[in-house]
C-alpha cells in the first residue's frame, strides 16, 4: 500500500467512496425502515403507488437521474432556491448533494429487501405478541425487526455496494472534483480516459476485492443468523 | 479474524489517505479546471510544469463538453473550461457565464482513420471505398466534434448513406469509445483523434490523415468562467498555455495543431 501503488487522488477518492457509501446506508436504513413497514402493513390504496414510486430510481439511466437532480438542486432549480432561501449553499457539486443523489439511486435496494423481510415475518407472530399485550412499537422493535434481520443485512450490503459502484449520478451531480466529489469509480473512469490502464486496473481490482470480501463476510454471517432468529 | 484484518487494512488505507491529503503541496491558489476528456491526458502532463512555474495548483476535472456546459449553467465551481469544441464556450460567454474576451482556441484537433494493425489502412484512405471490412468505429456525430468530422469526411467521399444502410458504422458515445472499439479489435478501423494514437511522431498500426479541407476545423476553445474569484491566476494559466514554448511543444507533440 505504498504511495506509488495508489496516487494521492486514488486514496482520497477511495475514502470519499467509503464515506459516501456508509453515510448513504445509514440514512437509507433510517428512512426506509418505516417506509417499508408502512408499505407492507397498510391496506391503503396508496400502497401500490408507493411501491411503484420506490422502484422508479431503477428505471432512469443514472446520468439522466443525475441531470434531473442537477436541475433540481442547482441555483435555478426548486431545491436549490429553497436551500438558498434558507441561507445555505445549493447541494449540487457538494458531498451533501452526492449523499442525496446516492440515497435516491440506491433506495430500491433497501426498500425491497426490507419489505420482503417484513412480509415473511407474517401477521401471526405480531398477533401473538399483541395478545401478550405488546404495544405496536414494542411489537415492531422486539418482534418484527429481529425477525427481519436478513432483510436489513441484505439491504445494507446491496445499497453499500451499489453506492460504491455508482457512476452516472455522481459524475453529473458532483462534477468530478478531486478531493470533494470525485469517487473511486470516477477516478477509474479518469484513468481509462487518460489511457492509464495500469492505474485503472489497480483501483478496479481494489474495489472488486474489497467488495467481494465484504459480500463474503456478510453472506457467511447471514447464513448463520436466521435459523436462531426464526425460532426465537 | 477476517474482519479484524479487514479493519486493519481499512485503517491503514485511511491513514494513507490522510497522509496523502496533507502531503499536497501548499499552493498560493488552486484553480479548478474543467477539461474535455480528449485533452485530459495532455493537461495532466502540462499541470506539473505550470505548477512549478507559477506556484499555483491545478485541480483537474475530466468530462464531456456537453456535461460541463450543463454543470456550469447550474453553478459548478470551475474557474476555467477547456472545451472540446467552440460552440459551448461561445454560448457560455454570450450568456455572461464566461469572462468576456477570455475565449481563445488553445488546440486544434486532427482526425485520423486508424487501425491498430499494420497494413489495414492505406495512406490515401482507399480502403474506405474497397468495402473489404466489416465495421468502422466513429464517435456520435451529434455530440462529439470528432464524430461530426468523421461524418463530414464520409459524406465528402459519398459513403455516408451507404455505410449507414449497410449497418457498417459502430457509433461510440465519445471519441474514446471509438478508439476502444478499434484498439480491442471489435471494428477493423475507427475515426479517432490523432492525439489518441500518436506518441511523439510514432503511430502504431496503420492510418490515413484525411485532408483538413474535408472537415471543419476541430477547434477547442478555452474560457475563464465568470464566477471565478481567481481571475488573475486563471488569466496567468491560459496565457501560459497559449504562449509558453514548452507548453505549446507538449500540446503539439500530443497530436494537436496550435495557432501561432
Amino acid at each position: 500500500m505504498s504511495a506509488s501503488f495508489y496516487s494521492p487522488d486514488d486514496l482520497v477518492a477511495l475514502w470519499i467512496s467509503l464515506k459516501l457509501a456508509a453515510i448513504t446506508v445509514v440514512l437509507l436504513l433510517l428512512l426506509c425502515t418505516p417506509l417499508a413497514w408502512w408499505l407492507e402493513m397498510t391496506r391503503s390504496r396508496l400502497r401500490v403507488l408507493g411501491e411503484a414510486m420506490a422502484a422508479l430510481p431503477l428505471v432512469l439511466p443514472p446520468t439522466v437521474l443525475g441531470f434531473y437532480l442537477l436541475l433540481f438542486l442547482g441555483p435555478h432549480g426548486w431545491g436549490g432556491r429553497l436551500m438558498q432561501g434558507l441561507g445555505m449553499q445549493p447541494l449540487a457539486f457538494s458531498f451533501g448533494g452526492l449523499v442525496l443523489g446516492s440515497m435516491l439511486y440506491s433506495m430500491p435496494f433497501v426498500i425491497q429487501p426490507l419489505q420482503g423481510a417484513f412480509q415473511s415475518v407474517g401477521a401471526r407472530a405480531l398477533e401473538v405478541a399483541a395478545t401478550l399485550r405488546a404495544s405496536p412499537l414494542d411489537r415492531f422493535f422486539t418482534v418484527a425487526v429481529p425477525l427481519a434481520r436478513r432483510g436489513f443485512i441484505t439491504g445494507s450490503v446491496l445499497a453499500f455496494a451499489h453506492t460504491l459502484g455508482e457512476f452516472g449520478v455522481v459524475l453529473m451531480l458532483g462534477g468530478n472534483i478531486p478531493g470533494r466529489t470525485q469517487t473511486a469509480s470516477i477516478v477509474i473512469f479518469n484513468h481509462v480516459e487518460a489511457f492509464d490502464y495500469a492505474a485503472a486496473q489497480r483501483l478496479s481490482a481494489t474495489l472488486l476485492i474489497a467488495c467481494f470480501a465484504l459480500l463474503l463476510i456478510v453472506y457467511t454471517a447471514n447464513r448463520r443468523v436466521p435459523e436462531t432468529a426464526a425460532s426465537a | 479474524m477476517t474482519s479484524r484484518a479487514l479493519r486493519g487494512a481499512s485503517l491503514l488505507l485511511l491513514a494513507a489517505a490522510f497522509a496523502a491529503a496533507l502531503a499536497l503541496p501548499a499552493a498560493a491558489e488552486q484553480l479548478n479546471v474543467a477539461v474535455a476528456a480528449n485533452f485530459f491526458g495532455t493537461l495532466q502532463k502540462l499541470a506539473p510544469e505550470f505548477e512549478q512555474a507559477s506556484g499555483n495548483q491545478l485541480v483537474l476535472s475530466s468530462g464531456s463538453s456537453g456535461q460541463f456546459y450543463t454543470q456550469i449553467r447550474e453553478g459548478a465551481p470551475f474557474d476555467v473550461l477547456l472545451s472540446a469544441d467552440t460552440d459551448r464556450p461561445r454560448q457560455l460567454e454570450a450568456d455572461g457565464l464566461g469572462v468576456a474576451g477570455s475565449r481563445f482556441t488553445y488546440a486544434t484537433g486532427t482526425l485520423v482513420l486508424w487501425s491498430p494493425k499494420a497494413g489495414v489502412v492505406d495512406r490515401d484512405g482507399k480502403v474506405l471505398r474497397s468495402g473489404s471490412y466489416r465495421m468502422i468505429g466513429i464517435a456520435e456525430p451529434r455530440n462529439a466534434p470528432y464524430g461530426a468530422a468523421a461524418q463530414q469526411v464520409l459524406t465528402a467521399l459519398g459513403l455516408w448513406d451507404k455505410l449507414n444502410q449497410d449497418k457498417k458504422l459502430a457509433v461510440g458515445e465519445n471519441i474514446n469509445q471509438a478508439w476502444q472499439f478499434a484498439a480491442t479489435g471489435n471494428v477493423d478501423m475507427a475515426f479517432v483523434a490523432l492525439s489518441q494514437v500518436s506518441n511523439g511522431d510514432v503511430i502504431a498500426g496503420s492510418y490515413w490523415l484525411p485532408p483538413q479541407s474535408m472537415y471543419a476545423p476541430l477547434d477547442q476553445d478555452a474560457l475563464i468562467l465568470a464566477r471565478t474569484g481567481k481571475r488573475a491566476t486563471a488569466e496567468a494559466f491560459l496565457n501560459w498555455l497559449r504562449k509558453d514554448p514548452q507548453a505549446v511543444a507538449t500540446i503539439k507533440a500530443a497530436g494537436y495543431h496550435v495557432r501561432e
